[in-house]
């Protein structure tokens, strides 16, 4: 379960970084990826308080 | 009988004991995971995303801002590492309770009265930063350049609605402060660098061989804007060095690293410095010539990376306030120590709500992240010498304690007489605010020593001549 979490962080982690690379290349517009960072926001606050609050701080 | 809802709340938030009166036990001390994240979540944060903009708006070159951002914020990791983690770690106290020990009790009261306000108008400015963001889809009219007054009711309420919420996290204690830091960076930091890299084709720049020519021509020109002053290396390099000189060689964040485990600890501000204070400033300075010269943090942000941008905002502005606002309830607490902490943080939300009304703080955010380092950094190099060289000098440390005094004058004196001297070479010499820290520490320095022989010396001629 940990592990599928895991993932799923870094994949919003990728969507809010990824796109803008895109937008650099002009491969999308810039609407487009702002719409795919909300996602990768939601992505990345839904999972990552599950396993990072295990972290010795 | 039962106990009410309040009650029962009363006792659970006063059972999280944060060690503010005593040395950290050994049990309760952090690893580096407990400071990476912290530091650089806090300076990641809503502020960056007014202090990248100011530098383009007073005429930063761009290579000015490159070796000057590389050279002050190193300069800042080491004050962290050489200065304040070495005295947190010996001491294992705050800054406040290390006070009352060096300064006395009236002495250290001032100053506390000093510094919490002076933490609770920095904290101000984040809300303030978060407010622009949280107002936008309100459509409340936001403060501009020129605004130093409250502008409207909605703006008021958006302020004290994120300022309720900064203030109940920090009531909750440093781990949670340090939690919330930790998740919220690693994503922060990515829209920070996603929101300037897809921007820069709107100011023309479509391969990397683009950007230095674009940098150079279009965002960091040299030229400051209408009614700004210029900018140089030396203004960059000084002001990454001191723009958290309270907290380094000012010694306030001797409330963070008193949990550290070992002095080298107080590195792990280069996650704050390089990300925040050298990536961060560098993404809002693009931002903002792609908003052709906007300033407000919350409009760059929404139109760079949109919904996600306000809200990184909002987040950034809120990593950066709970420590602050937690640093000035300590020092709040210090001067009421017979009230709860969670009722000391509870009034030193309300004190920085109220101060966040006020515009004034963000766009004047440059000179009074100067004033305020400079207000207390003698402060700080009188306890730097206190705890780790005086015994080696043969003279008394701590010496209100040790003496029974409630004013140790040569500390009282050195921290009047260095900041007259700091406004006296400002009049009188025209060397700018963001430069006085570097004299200032070494005025500092020398009236300790020379003031605190002058004092205990006659201590003792005076205990010997009683004695005698």
């Amino acid at each position: 379960m940990k592990i599928i979490l895991i993932i799923l962080s870094v994949l919003g982690l990728a969507l809010t970084v990824i796109p803008s690379v895109l937008v650099f290349v002009q491969d999308i517009s810039l609407q487009t990826h702002q719409n795919i960072m909300v996602f990768g926001m939601l992505l990345w606050f839904g999972t990552s308080p599950f396993w990072m609050k295990e972290q010795k701080l | 009988m039962q106990k009410s809802i309040l009650e029962r709340l009363d006792t659970r938030l006063d059972a999280i004991d944060e060690y503010e009166r005593e040395p950290v036990p050994d049990s309760k001390r952090k690893g580096w995971k407990g400071f990476l994240g912290m530091y650089a979540g806090e300076h990641t944060a809503g502020t960056e995303f007014v202090i990248g903009p100011l530098f383009v708006a007073h005429g930063v070159a761009a290579y000015d801002l490159i070796w000057g951002l590389i050279v002050g914020n190193i300069l800042a990791v080491l004050s962290w590492a050489f200065l304040c983690a070495p005295v947190a770690v010996k001491t294992k106290l705050t800054l406040y309770w290390q006070m009352k020990k060096i300064c006395g009790d009236k002495l250290a009261l001032i100053y506390n009265i000093v510094n919490a306000l002076m933490f609770c108008f920095l904290a101000g400015s984040m809300i303030a930063v978060s407010a622009t963001a949280v107002g936008l889809p309100f459509g409340i009219a936001m403060p501009s350049l020129g605004d130093w007054l409250p502008t409207s009711l909605g703006w008021i309420l958006t302020v004290f609605l994120v300022g309720a919420v900064i203030t109940v996290v920090a009531i909750l204690g440093y781990d949670y402060v340090a939690r919330f830091a930790n998740i919220a960076f690693p994503w922060m930091i990515l829209v920070f660098i996603a929101a300037a890299l897809a921007v820069l084709p709107q100011l023309g720049v479509t391969s990397i061989s683009d950007f230095w020519t674009v940098a150079q021509e279009k965002i960091w020109t040299g030229i400051p804007a209408e009614g700004q002053s210029k900018f140089t290396f030396w203004h960059v390099m000084f002001f990454a060095w001191f723009a958290n000189m309270a907290m380094h060689i000012g010694m306030a964040d001797m409330s963070i690293l008193r949990f550290a485990e070992k002095w080298q600890h107080g590195f792990s501000s280069a996650t704050g410095m390089f990300f925040g204070h050298f990536i961060a400033w560098m993404a809002s300075g693009i931002l903002t010539a792609a908003a052709a010269g906007a300033i407000a943090p919350g409009i760059i942000a929404y139109n760079s990376a949109g919904i996600a941008g306000a809200i990184c905002v909002v987040i950034a502005g809120w990593t950066t306030a709970n420590p602050t606002i937690y640093r000035a309830g300590l020092a709040f607490q210090s001067v009421t120590p017979d009230w709860k902490r969670w009722k000391v943080t509870l009034f030193t939300g309300l004190v920085t709500s109220i101060a966040a009304c006020f515009p004034a703080l963000v766009m004047k955010l440059l000179d009074f992240v100067a004033l305020y380092g400079l207000v207390l950094m003698p402060m700080g190099a009188v306890i730097f010498l206190d705890v780790m060289v005086f015994k080696k000098m043969n003279l008394q440390s701590n010496f209100a304690e040790a003496s029974g005094s409630d004013f140790n004058w040569a500390a009282g004196l050195t921290w009047f007489i260095t900041l007259i001297l700091c406004v006296f070479i400002n009049f009188y010499m025209g060397i700018e605010i963001f430069f006085l820290g570097l004299p200032g520490w070494f005025i500092a320095v020398l009236l300790y020593i020379g003031l605190s022989i002058f004092y205990q010396r006659r201590q003792e001629a005076a205990v010997q001549s009683v004695a005698g």
